[in-house]
Order: structure tokens, then sequence, then C-alpha cells
């Protein structure tokens, strides 16, 4: 996974609540067997017509939200499909920081496996954001995970949390699988005890 | 242990899992059953053969092809679509090559993820169950601790049998009294959403109680656990009961004899402790709830079916009122129009939610003696093989097709777009799904959400209708 550790860059607004990641990554595009190249897809719904061209109302497709690197949304972000697609689909487009009042759970945890950073703010604060991302595109946000704060284009600072563990592995780019393993001999000892207890739990 | 406090089923659940606790109260959570399709799983076992790392417990692992398969004959001949094709053969391979069990795709018991894991006795009560989908809050209705999970997870949980958790919160849903006429568990799961909203169970996992809950059947259970997510909840449980014992003695799969009474001892000490707290409780009346129907793009836009589209202009916040200006818009509606009176094109009834023999029975009995109205195209997706072959013991595929009904092979169809059945832009369907998302059933389809019993009803009378005035005309 890419470390994230600090991003200054476009934000996309995206003043909508609810956005599932039906919208985000639709279904019949998820038939690829790589985490790559979802990009393209990426809110296919809202970016294209139905002949395949480009919506110029979309966000996505105007300037100078097409290198954008951070969106900001409203209410319940991802929820709907466990897909990580979604999350995949964001970074393949170059985004990798989401910031919305709040996300849905699962969509949530998958950011955080693929080094997308999903922020939570008020949603006043999130309006404000949307008002600054209008601006031009020298109005750049600054999302800085090392000091938890979002960096408004006119040099306010806004604290935001984010769960420590998380931060830590998202910081170092570390892959919690091999976090896991060194659990190894709890993993045995549990399995030990389930299998004795609860038998009927293995083959 | 002495004088513990109270508990809920989810934290009696939780606890009996937990492997180890990180200093920052982050658990390890060892997993019972994973659950695998092939959509989710590519990329994960990527990451395995890239690691070197294997299956930790292949027999607590189960796969099945649900998602891109066709529900017509082409699954005998091939499947046409070569990307689809691709990620079934993937599957299949990755079974191969990690010894993982994949239950063939002319398989009998070949189904819905969703459907089979309860109907083979895979998914029973106490156990943590987790799937690359967020539907897995289904085999929450066996009393089990069960959600949705992303692919990165996947692989974890294949290569450890653990996941990395942080405790959710506990939200009780209790629905009271018994339910109408007409209504079933899939009013009573919509109704709950139209309550809580979508992101009212964000953080929580569900219990659902209740008598109109404890009066459901196992499928009709599964139903409302199915659509915790749809809630915001990444699980929807309910305490097991006799209901559920009966229902795993009748599996193939489930313990028996003396592994049976083993479990049953453990499973009955399960239910929540009579004072266990909640931090959210929510109570709804069954006889309150009328046959729901949604007109919207999320679940939480669902009305009684005897309501009437709803006028943007009746909401101040500009944000909510912009997002059901383009629900209406993209629905096709007026503000103020019947939903009764909104012709449909397609009506699908299947499945992760509805595709239960329960629920084939439930619209065979609405189609008997009566006729799929002209202009529609009405499917019955049987949730799996063995579904299938009991519906056809019972005469219902009969019912069904002399209705004029399509009878179809197991498989998610089109509940999501991505095999070969979808919606073409601006077709309205009646659906059984979960999800009526803008593009769901494929890109400009409008979906209605509603019941298998109202499916039935409005493929007969080619509007959405509602179902108490069309009770059966005889008994099946």
């Amino acid at each position: 996974m890419q470390a994230f550790t600090t991003l200054t860059g476009i934000a996309a607004p995206l003043p909508k609540a609810n956005v599932d990641t039906d919208q985000i990554i639709p279904a019949r595009f998820l038939k690829s067997i790589s985490r790559s190249g979802f990009g393209k897809n990426l809110f296919a719904n809202f970016r294209y017509k139905e002949d395949g061209s480009e919506n110029p109302d979309f966000v996505l497709n105007q300037e100078p939200y097409r290198k954008a690197e951070v969106l900001i949304a409203f209410e319940n972000f991802g929820c709907g499909s466990s897909r990580e697609h979604a999350p995949w689909a964001l970074l393949d487009f170059g985004i990798r920081c989401v910031i919305a009042p709040d996300f849905a759970d699962i969509f949530h945890n998958n950011c955080f496996k693929n080094g997308v950073l999903p922020v939570r703010l008020p949603k006043e604060v999130c309006a404000q954001l949307i008002e600054d991302a209008k601006m031009g595109p020298n109005a750049r946000v600054t999302v800085d995970l090392e000091r938890e704060v979002v960096v408004r284009p006119n040099g306010e600072e806004i604290p935001f949390k984010i769960d420590p563990l998380r931060r830590h592995l998202m910081l170092n780019g570390l892959d919690d699988i091999g976090q896991t393993m060194q659990h190894a001999p709890a993993i045995d000892t549990f399995e030990a005890k389930q299998k004795a207890a609860q038998p009927w739990l293995y083959a | 242990m002495s004088a513990q406090k109270p508990r809920t089923l989810f934290d009696k659940i939780w606890d009996a899992h937990v492997v180890d606790t990180l200093p920052d109260g982050t658990a390890l959570l060892y997993i019972d059953l994973h659950l695998t399709h092939e959509v989710t799983t590519p990329q994960a076992f990527d990451g395995l053969r890239a690691a070197g790392r294997g299956i930790r417990r292949p027999d607590a692992t189960l796969g099945v092809i649900d998602h891109n398969i066709a529900t017509d004959d082409s699954r005998y001949t091939g499947i046409v679509d070569p990307e689809s094709r691709l990620q079934v053969e993937t599957l299949q391979k990755n079974a191969a090559e990690f010894g993982m069990p994949l239950i063939p795709l002319l398989d009998e018991r070949q189904g819905i993820v969703h459907v089979i894991g309860p109907e083979l006795g895979r998914s029973l009560p106490g156990m943590t169950i987790v799937c690359g989908d967020s539907h897995t809050s289904t085999h929450g209705a066996m009393g089990a601790l069960a959600f949705g999970i992303g692919t990165s997870e996947v692989e974890h949980v294949l290569a450890t049998q653990t996941l990395l958790q942080k405790p959710a919160k506990n939200m009780k849903v209790e629905v009271a009294g018994n339910l109408a006429v007409g209504c079933s568990g899939k009013d009573i799961t919509l109704a709950i959403i139209g309550k809580i909203g979508t992101a009212g169970g964000t953080g929580h996992v569900i219990e659902y109680c209740g008598d109109a809950i404890r009066n459901l059947d196992m499928a009709g259970r599964m139903t409302v656990s199915n659509m915790a997510i749809e809630g915001g909840a990444r699980a929807g449980l309910i305490a097991p009961d006799q209901t559920t014992y009966d229902y795993i003695a009748r599996t193939p799969d489930g313990p028996k004899g003396a592994a049976l009474e083993r479990a049953l001892a453990w499973w009955k000490t399960l239910p929540s402790d009579a004072d266990a707290h909640f931090d959210t409780v929510v109570r709804l009346n069954a006889h309150e709830i009328a046959p729901q129907v949604t007109w919207g793009t999320n679940p939480e836009a669902v009305l009684p079916i005897t309501g009437v589209v709803p006028n943007p202009a009746d909401i101040e916040d500009e944000a909510k009122r912009a997002q059901m200006e383009r629900m209406v818009q993209y629905m096709g509606l007026t503000p103020g129009q019947r939903l009764q009176d909104l012709k449909v094109d397609v009506v699908f009834i299947g499945s992760c939610t509805n595709s239960r023999i329960e629920d084939i029975r439930a619209a065979a009995a609405i189609a008997k003696g009566r006729r799929v109205a002209d202009g529609v195209r009405a499917m019955v997706v049987p949730g799996s093989g063995l579904v299938k072959k009991a519906a056809e013991a019972e005469g219902l595929d009969r019912i069904l097709r002399e209705a004029g009904f399509e009878w179809r092979e197991a498989g998610c169809s089109m509940c999501l777009g991505m095999n070969p059945d979808k919606l073409t832009p601006g077709q309205r369907s009646a659906s059984t799904s979960n999800r009526n998302f803008e593009g769901r059933q494929g890109p400009g389809g409008r979906t209605h959400l509603l019941s298998p019993a109202m499916a039935a009803a409005a493929a007969v009378s080619g509007h959405l209708a509602d179902v108490r005035d069309y009770q059966p005309k005889e008994s099946i």
C-alpha cells in the first residue's frame, strides 16, 4: 500500500449526500480481475452520456477537477455495496482523499486498506471546503495526516481525527496481514480451544 | 465467569471470538466461516500468491459462483461475455490452486452465496461469518455475527482466518405485534429503513426482536437481516430459537446427533440478557406497517403502496430538496402521482433478499389463476439449484409459467446489472431485490423495491399494485 503523509492538491466539489458505491463504480465494471484500470469508469453513469461521450456538466470532466486529488462530498459517502473497486477507482483516477461529514462503514474500512484517506469533518466545514474548491485552480487544499489537519487555501487549519492504529499503518504504508501474522501463536491457541469446545466448526 | 455484566447477542458472539486485543482496543477477531464468490476475490488471491501465502482454513472457506452468470441455458454452453467468463474461470483456477472448496457451476447446490450458506447448514448460530459482499448481513438471521468485507479483508481472512475489528455499537430494533395481511419480512425491513434512514445504523450492529420478528419463518428473517446494510448497519442479528433449530435440522451439512446436542447447548446461551445495554433503540408496531414500495433511488425513499409521489417543493433543506428533485426526475415521476398508477415494464422476483422457497410460494399464490399483464416481462429466479428443485417438486414453476412468468436458473440475476439480466434505459421494474440506486439494475433503469407477493401483484396488474386487492384465488 502506498503511504499517505501529506497531500496538497485540487479538490473536486461533489455536494451530494448518499453517494453510493454503485455511483462510484457501477457493477458492470467490476469484472476485471486486477486492482487497476477502474479510474476510467469512476462515476461512469455521470461522467459519460449514453453514447459514451463525456458529460460536460459532471465535475470531474471540468478543469481543473480532471486532476483532482481530493473529493469533497456530503453525508453517508460510500454507502451500499462492499466493493473495494470503489476506492480502487478513486485511487486509479488520482483521488487520494475524500472529505465528508460521515462515511458508510465498509467503504470507510476499504479506504484505509488502499491508502485513500477518508476525513470526517462537520457538514458546515465540508460546505466551506466545497466553496473553496470552486474558487479556481490555485485554491488548493492540503491534507496533512501527520499533523491531522486540513489546510484551507487561505491558510486556516481545520483539525481532524483518525484512529491511531489506522493512522500509523497509513503513514507507513503497512500491510496489516504482516502485522496480524505476528499474532500467529495466539491464533493457534484460539483454534485449539475452539476445536475442543465446538468441534462442529471444524472439518 | 462470575458476575459478568449483562451482554447482548452481539457482545456474546464477539467475546467468544476475540483472539487478541491490540493496545488501542482493536480486536483480532476469529472468523468461523468465509464465503467467497467470483467478483471480490481475484485480487485477494493475487495478493496471497505475491506474498507466498495460502488459505489458513480451507475447511472454513466455501466458494460459489453467482454474480456473473446468466440465468438462462447459456450456463450449460459457456458464458458468453469474455470478462465474466474470465472472472468465473479465475475463481475456479484459484480454488484449485489454493485448495478452496468450490461448489461447481452446474451443481444443484450452486446459488446465491447468501442463500446457500444457511440452506446447506454452513451458516449457524453463534458463528462469525464474512464474505466480500455487503449482503452478508443476511446470515445474521441465523443468530450469527455476519458482515460484508472488502477484498483486502478477504485476503486477510484467507491468510489468517481473522480480521482486525473495532467493536460496534448495539442497536435494538423491536417490531411489536402482528403483521397485517399482505405483509412480509420485506415490508418490515423496508419500513425500518424508512424510519431510521440509510445511515441510521452506521457504526452499529442491529438486533431485530419483537413478536413480529419472532413469528417470521427463516426466509422472512433472512429478508429482514439482508437489508440491515441498507440501513447502514453492517450486521443485523436475530436471536436463534426453535424456528432456527428446526430449520438447521433440515439442512444437509448442519451438525447432527451428539454434535447438534452440544451445539444447541451453546446456541441456547446466545440470546441477549434481559437487562443488556443497547446504545440505540428503535420501536415499530407491526400492525401499522402496510405493504411497502420504494419510489426513489435509495431504500429510505419508501412509502406504503397507498401513498403518492412526494413533492420536493415541500422540503425546506436545500440539499435534501435537490436530492429529492433528482430522484423524482430520474424515476420519471410527477409529484402527487399515485404509486399504484405507475406502470411497470419488468418484474423481477429473486436476489439474496427474496429468492427462497417461501418467497416463490408467496409469488405463486398471487399468480395462480392469473396472467402476467400484456407488455410486462416477469421473471422468477430461484436463489439456488436446491430452491429451484424444491419449487419444481411443489409445482410452483408450472403455476408461474402458466401465468406467463419466466422460470430461470439460480443466480444474482437482475439485482445488480452485471450479468445478462438487466434493465434498459427508462425501463421501470418492480423488484424484490435490495437496492434501488440509479443504474443498479442497468444504466437508466428505474427500480421499485417490494415484496414477492407485491411483485407478483404488479406483474398481473401491469402496474404497482396493492397486494391486498389481489389475494390468492385458490390455495396452492
